[in-house]
C-alpha cells in the first residue's frame, strides 16, 4: 500500500445494538479479508476485554485495516472502526464516526431497530455518513427481513428494500457486504498537498512505546522523526513510529497519508495529553484551524470507591493509576469517610462506565469494593450570588444558604413492545419524568419519548426498565441541560450518628419515600447487636424515617462440660470470622451488603 | 492443688438431647473400664498428684455398682494426694440412687452429689425422655440428705417441650423447697445428631427471646432465694460453689481419666479420645494434645467472664497491656449502661443478659486487646 490512492480506501463502522451481531460480522469480514489465519480466529476478536466478550458491549473503539480485493479486480483498503455502543461513550462514538466516511447499520432480522441503534444511526447521519443498512440473522427461523427492512426505511427514512440480508453466524453474504461498501461508501477526500491534520479517535497506553493514539488522517501526511503538535493541549512531541493497525499487531510503515488510518507514537507519558477528538497537526507547519466538535469529556455521574479492607487502599489508588493510563475519562481523586475510611471520589460518564471501571477493579486487581450511592451534579445557587457544583453529598451547603438548586436532565427514548407501555408510564412517572411523547414504530412497538432526572436514572433505573418490560424494552437518552429543582441532602443516622457514606442528595418528593425504603433496608441487613440500634433517615436534623434493629438477645450457646473447652474455642472463632466482615460504624457494626442494600431499592 | 476429673461413660438410658460420650450400662464392659481407670492413675506423670477435687461425671456415674465406684475410690486415695477437707462430687441420676448406695457413696468419702433432675413438672421430664418423675429426684434428694450429703446439687433444664415462665419458676420454686446447696441450670440445645435434632422438636421449644426472659426470671428467682448466681449456669448458697468446676474457669489445672476426659496439666491441654474399647485396651496411651495448646492470654477472657468475679483489671494489664486494657474497660462502661456488664472497682462482671450474650462480649474484648 506504498502507492496508494484515495479513491481505494473505505474507512467504515459498525453500529448495531447488543447481541445483533456486530462483532460476529467483524469476525467474518476479517475472515474474509484473510486478515487472520483461521486457526488465530477467535470468536470476536476485536472485543478482547473479558467484560466486552461477557456483555457483548464494546467499550473501547478499535480499528483495523483490511485488504479486499473486490469482484471488480481492484484491491482496496478496508479501515474499519469498531466503536462503543453505549450512551455513555457518545463522545467516543462520534469522534469514532467522525474518522469515517460510512457506517454499516446491523439490524437484527426478528428484533428490528432498538433506541441505541437510533441513537447512533441519527449521530452517523449527522456526520453525513453514508448508511449501509445491513439485515442479519436471517438463518433465525423468527426472521422477517422484509419488516424489518420496512421499519428502517419508515423509523430512519433511508432506503434499505435492497440491504444485503446476511447470517453473521453462518457467513451467507457477508461478501455482499463488503461490495457493498466499495459501491456505497465513498472514498475519502482529503488533501495530500494541504498541512498536515488529523483526528485522534482514540488512545491507549503501552508500557514500553508509551501512549498510541489513532488517527484519521484528514488532510496532508506525517512521518516517524517528524515534530507534532495537539491542538487542544498545545503538547508537543517528536513522532517515533507512525504506521497502520493490523488484525493482529501494529504495523509500522514509513509515512502515513490523507484518508489513511493508523496509529502514532511519541513517547508520550500521560493518556490525558491525548484527548480523543483533538487534533494533531505538524509542529513546524501546522493547520491553520483545529478540526470541529472537540469537546473535553466530563464526568456525569460520581460515586465513593473504598476498599472493603481498609489496609487494600494503596492497592485501590495504584489500580485506578493503570485504569487511567488507558482511560481518561476516568477521573478520581482521594476522599475520606468517617464510616468507610479512606477510598476515592470517582467520576464517570455514566453508569456502565462506572460498573465497568467497578467490576474491572474487582477482576482484575483482585478488589473487594464497597461503593456509594452514585451522585450527579448538581448547580447550587447560593443566597451570596455564587453558583457552587455539587457531585458529593458530603458537600452541599447548609440548607440556610442555599438560594435555589438545579440538577440535570436527560431526554430519553424508551423502546419497547406496546404491551409495557403502561408499565414503563408508570415507572417514568415514579421517577420524576415528564411525558414527551410516544410514536409507532410499526405495530406492536412503540418509542416513548421522556424528559427524566439524571438523577432518578443513575441508580436502578435500567433494571427496573428490564423488570418491567421482561428485557424487551431498550433504552437511550442525553443530556439535556440543568433544570431548576427542590433538592434536599438526606442524611441516615446509625444509633443517631451520621453515617456520611449514606448521605445522598434527593428531590424532596421523593425524600419521605426513599428515607422509609432506606430505614427498611438497612434494618434487614444490618444483624442484631448488643444494644438497640435506631436506623433513622433526616433532612437538615429532622427525622423523617426511623426502623430499629433490635438487640440480641442470645448466642448460641457453648457446652463446656469436664473442662473441654474446644467447642466455646470453635463457636469463638466462628464469631470472630463474622465479625471481620462488618465495617465498624461508631458502636455500630455494618457488613458490606446493607450499604450495597441501599443502591438497589426497586423491588 | 489440682482437681481430678473421671468419666463415668454408662447410661441406663440414653436421653435424646444429649451428646455426651455414654453407653448403655452393661457389667462386664463397667468392670474392664473401672480396671482401665485404676490402671490409668498409676501414669507415672500423677504420681503423688495433690488435689482438693475429686468428680466423677458421665454418663451418669450412680450407673456404676457402688462396689465398682468404692473400687476406684480406694485407688484414688492410694495413688494421689487427696486433701483432707477435698471436694469428692459424684453425678446421680434420681433413679440409680437408692439408700444403700447413697451410703456406701458416703463411707467411700464421697461428700458431694448432684442429681440430675431437670423439672419439676412430669410432663416436662416425659418430653425430656426421664426415666423419673419429680416425685422420685424428691426422694432421692431427701435419702441423700438422711444419708448424710450436706451438699447436694440438682440440675434444672430451660427451653424444654412444653416448658414456659410459670412451669420454670414452679419448678425453681420447688426445688428451693428441697435441702439443696447448689442449682445448675442448663439451656436445652439441640445437638447435631441426636434424636432431638428433628423439626419437630425445633417447632416445639420456645423462642430464643422467651429463653432469654426465662433464663433472666430464674436467676433473680434463685438470688431472692438466696443462691448466688456465681457461674452463668450455677447457683449456690453461699460456701457451696463447686470448687471443682471453679477450676475450669480460674486457671486452676485438672487431670481427667477416662474415655472422653480432658485435662489442663502442667500447663498442657489433652483429652482421651471418645472410645471405651481402645481405654479399655489401653490406657495408658489415650492423651491426645488439643488442637490449640493451652494459652492464658487467649483464654483469660473467655473463662473469666463465666464466673461472677469477673475480669480483674490488673490481670488485663499484665496480660494485655495499658492501651488494650483500656480499650476493653471503656467498652465495658457502654455495656454497663446497657445492663449488660458491671464494673464495680478492678473487677468486670457480666450480668444475667451480659452472660446470654456472651459470646458476642467476648469477642469484642478480644478485639479491643487485639485477639480478634
Amino acid at each position: 500500500m506504498s502507492e496508494h490512492n484515495q479513491s481505494n480506501i473505505r474507512n467504515f463502522c459498525i453500529i448495531a445494538h447488543i447481541d445483533h451481531g456486530k462483532s460476529t460480522l467483524a469476525d467474518r469480514i476479517l475472515e474474509l479479508t484473510s486478515s487472520v489465519e483461521l486457526r488465530e480466529m477467535e470468536d470476536q476478536l476485536l472485543d478482547n476485554m473479558d467484560i466486552e466478550r461477557e456483555r457483548g458491549i464494546t467499550i473501547k473503539a478499535r480499528a483495523v485495516r483490511l485488504n479486499y480485493t473486490a469482484d471488480d479486480g481492484e484491491s482496496y483498503v478496508f479501515n474499519l472502526i469498531d466503536t462503543p455502543g453505549h450512551v455513555d461513550f457518545n463522545y467516543e462514538v462520534s469522534r469514532s464516526l467522525a474518522a469515517c466516511e460510512g457506517a454499516v447499520l446491523v439490524v437484527d432480522a426478528s428484533q428490528g431497530i432498538e433506541a441505541q441503534t437510533l441513537g447512533n444511526t441519527y449521530l452517523a447521519i449527522e456526520h453525513d455518513l453514508e448508511v449501509l443498512p445491513v439485515v442479519n440473522k436471517i438463518d433465525l427461523p423468527s426472521a422477517e427481513p422484509e419488516r424489518v427492512c420496512g421499519e428502517i426505511e419508515n423509523i430512519i427514512g433511508i432506503p434499505a428494500m435492497d440491504a444485503p440480508r446476511i447470517s453473521a453466524k453462518t457467513g451467507l453474504n457477508i461478501k455482499d457486504v463488503l461490495e457493498r461498501v466499495i459501491t456505497d461508501i465513498p472514498a475519502p477526500k482529503g488533501d495530500p498537498d494541504k498541512p498536515f491534520k488529523a483526528l485522534i479517535f482514540d488512545s491507549v497506553y503501552d508500557p514500553y512505546k508509551g501512549v498510541i493514539i489513532y488517527v484519521r488522517v484528514m488532510d496532508g501526511s506525517i512521518k516517524a522523526g517528524q515534530s507534532i503538535k495537539l491542538m487542544a493541549t498545545g503538547a508537543e512531541f517528536q513522532t517515533v513510529e507512525i504506521g497502520y493497525m493490523g488484525a493482529k499487531d501494529l504495523v509500522p510503515v514509513g509515512e502515513l497519508k490523507a484518508g489513511e488510518v493508523g496509529y502514532i507514537t511519541a513517547s508520550i507519558k500521560y493518556i490525558g495529553d491525548t484527548r480523543v477528538g483533538d487534533t494533531v497537526t505538524r509542529a513546524d507547519a501546522p493547520c491553520a484551524e483545529a478540526l470541529p466538535g472537540y469537546k473535553k469529556v466530563q464526568s456525569m455521574v460520581f460515586s465513593g470507591v473504598y476498599p472493603a479492607d481498609g489496609a487494600k487502599y494503596p492497592d485501590l489508588r495504584d489500580a485506578l493509576d493503570k485504569l487511567a493510563l488507558n482511560d481518561a475519562s476516568l477521573t478520581f481523586e482521594p476522599e475520606t469517610s468517617a464510616a468507610l475510611g479512606f477510598g476515592f471520589r470517582c467520576g464517570f460518564l455514566g453508569l456502565l462506565h462506572m460498573e465497568i471501571i467497578q467490576e474491572r477493579l474487582e477482576r482484575e486487581y483482585n478488589l473487594d469494593l464497597i461503593t456509594t450511592a452514585p451522585s450527579v451534579i448538581y448547580k447550587v445557587n447560593l443566597t451570596n450570588g455564587e453558583t457552587v457544583m455539587i457531585d458529593n453529598p458530603t458537600n452541599y451547603p447548609d440548607p440556610a444558604l442555599i438560594a435555589s438548586a438545579e440538577e440535570p436532565m436527560v431526554t430519553a427514548h424508551i423502546f419497547t413492545p406496546q404491551e409495557f407501555v403502561g408499565n414503563i408510564m408508570e415507572l417514568c412517572q415514579d421517577r420524576r419524568g415528564n411525558y414527551i411523547d410516544m410514536k409507532y414504530l410499526d405495530d406492536t412497538r412503540v418509542d416513548l419519548h421522556y424528559e427524566l432526572p439524571l438523577n432518578e436514572i443513575v441508580y436502578d433505573f435500567f433494571d427496573a426498565l428490564k423488570s418491567r418490560t421482561r428485557g424487551y424494552a431498550s433504552f437511550d437518552y442525553e443530556m439535556k441541560g440543568y433544570v431548576p429543582s427542590k433538592l434536599v441532602k438526606l442524611d441516615i443516622l446509625l444509633n443517631g450518628e451520621i453515617v456520611d457514606a449514606l448521605s445522598f442528595i434527593v428531590h424532596v418528593d421523593k425524600a419521605y419515600q426513599r428515607g422509609r425504603k432506606i430505614t427498611e433496608r438497612l434494618k434487614e441487613n444490618i444483624p442484631r447487636q448488643l444494644f438497640e440500634i435506631p436506623v433513622q433517615a433526616s433532612i437538615g436534623g429532622k427525622i423523617i424515617a426511623r426502623e430499629t434493629v433490635k438487640a440480641m438477645r442470645k448466642d448460641v450457646l457453648a457446652k463446656c462440660y469436664g473442662g473441654d473447652i474446644t467447642r466455646k474455642k470453635k463457636l469463638l472463632e466462628k464469631q470472630k470470622e463474622g465479625k471481620k466482615r462488618m465495617r465498624q460504624l461508631g458502636t455500630v457494626e455494618v457488613p458490606q451488603e446493607a450499604f450495597m442494600s441501599v443502591l438497589k431499592l426497586d423491588e | 492443688m489440682r482437681g481430678i476429673y473421671i468419666h463415668i461413660p454408662f447410661c441406663l438410658r440414653k436421653c435424646p438431647y444429649c451428646d455426651f460420650y455414654s453407653v448403655r450400662f452393661d457389667e462386664k464392659t463397667a468392670e474392664e473400664y473401672t480396671d482401665a481407670l485404676i490402671r490409668s492413675f498409676e501414669l507415672p506423670k500423677y504420681r503423688g498428684l495433690r488435689a482438693d477435687t475429686v468428680y466423677f461425671g458421665g454418663g451418669t456415674p450412680s450407673a456404676l455398682p457402688s462396689e465398682l465406684t468404692g473400687r476406684i475410690m480406694r485407688s484414688v486415695y492410694e495413688c494421689f494426694d487427696i486433701d483432707k477437707n477435698a471436694e469428692i462430687t459424684i453425678e446421680a441420676n434420681p433413679c440409680t440412687a437408692d439408700e444403700r448406695k447413697l451410703s456406701a457413696y458416703r463411707e467411700m468419702g464421697i461428700n458431694r452429689i448432684s442429681f440430675g433432675v431437670q423439672s419439676a413438672d412430669d410432663r416436662e421430664l416425659m418430653s425430656l425422655g426421664r426415666l423419673h418423675d419429680f416425685e422420685r429426684a424428691q426422694r432421692a434428694i431427701l435419702a441423700a440428705r438422711k444419708a448424710g450429703f450436706e451438699n447436694i446439687s440438682a440440675d434444672i433444664m430451660l427451653g424444654v417441650i412444653g416448658q414456659d415462665k410459670q412451669s420454670l419458676i414452679r419448678s425453681a420454686d420447688r426445688l428451693t423447697e428441697l435441702p439443696l446447696t447448689h442449682i445448675s441450670a442448663y439451656m436445652l440445645k439441640i445437638e447435631q445428631g441426636t434424636p432431638y435434632d428433628n423439626d419437630r422438636v425445633r417447632a416445639s421449644v420456645a423462642d430464643e427471646d422467651t429463653v432469654s426472659d426465662m433464663y433472666i426470671e430464674l436467676c433473680e428467682r434463685l438470688e431472692q432465694k438466696g443462691f448466688l448466681h456465681y457461674e452463668i449456669s450455677n447457683f449456690a448458697r453461699p460456701g457451696f460453689e463447686s470448687r471443682h468446676n471453679l477450676k475450669y474457669w480460674t486457671a486452676g489445672e485438672y487431670v481427667g481419666f477416662g474415655a472422653a476426659a480432658h485435662s489442663l496439666y502442667m500447663g498442657q491441654r489433652y483429652y482421651v479420645p471418645r472410645d471405651i474399647a481402645a481405654f479399655i485396651d489401653a490406657p495408658f496411651q489415650q492423651e491426645i494434645p488439643e488442637e490449640e495448646p493451652h494459652s492464658e492470654r487467649e483464654e483469660y477472657i473467655m473463662l473469666a467472664l463465666r464466673v461472677s468475679e469477673g475480669l480483674d483489671e490488673k490481670k488485663l494489664i499484665s496480660l494485655y497491656g495499658e492501651e488494650g486494657t483500656g480499650r476493653l474497660m471503656g467498652l465495658a462502661k457502654t455495656y454497663e449502661k446497657h445492663g449488660l456488664c458491671c464494673i464495680s472497682g478492678s473487677r468486670v462482671s457480666l450480668t444475667p443478659r451480659g452472660y446470654l450474650v456472651s459470646n458476642t462480649i467476648i469477642v469484642e474484648f478480644l478485639h479491643a486487646v487485639g485477639l480478634a
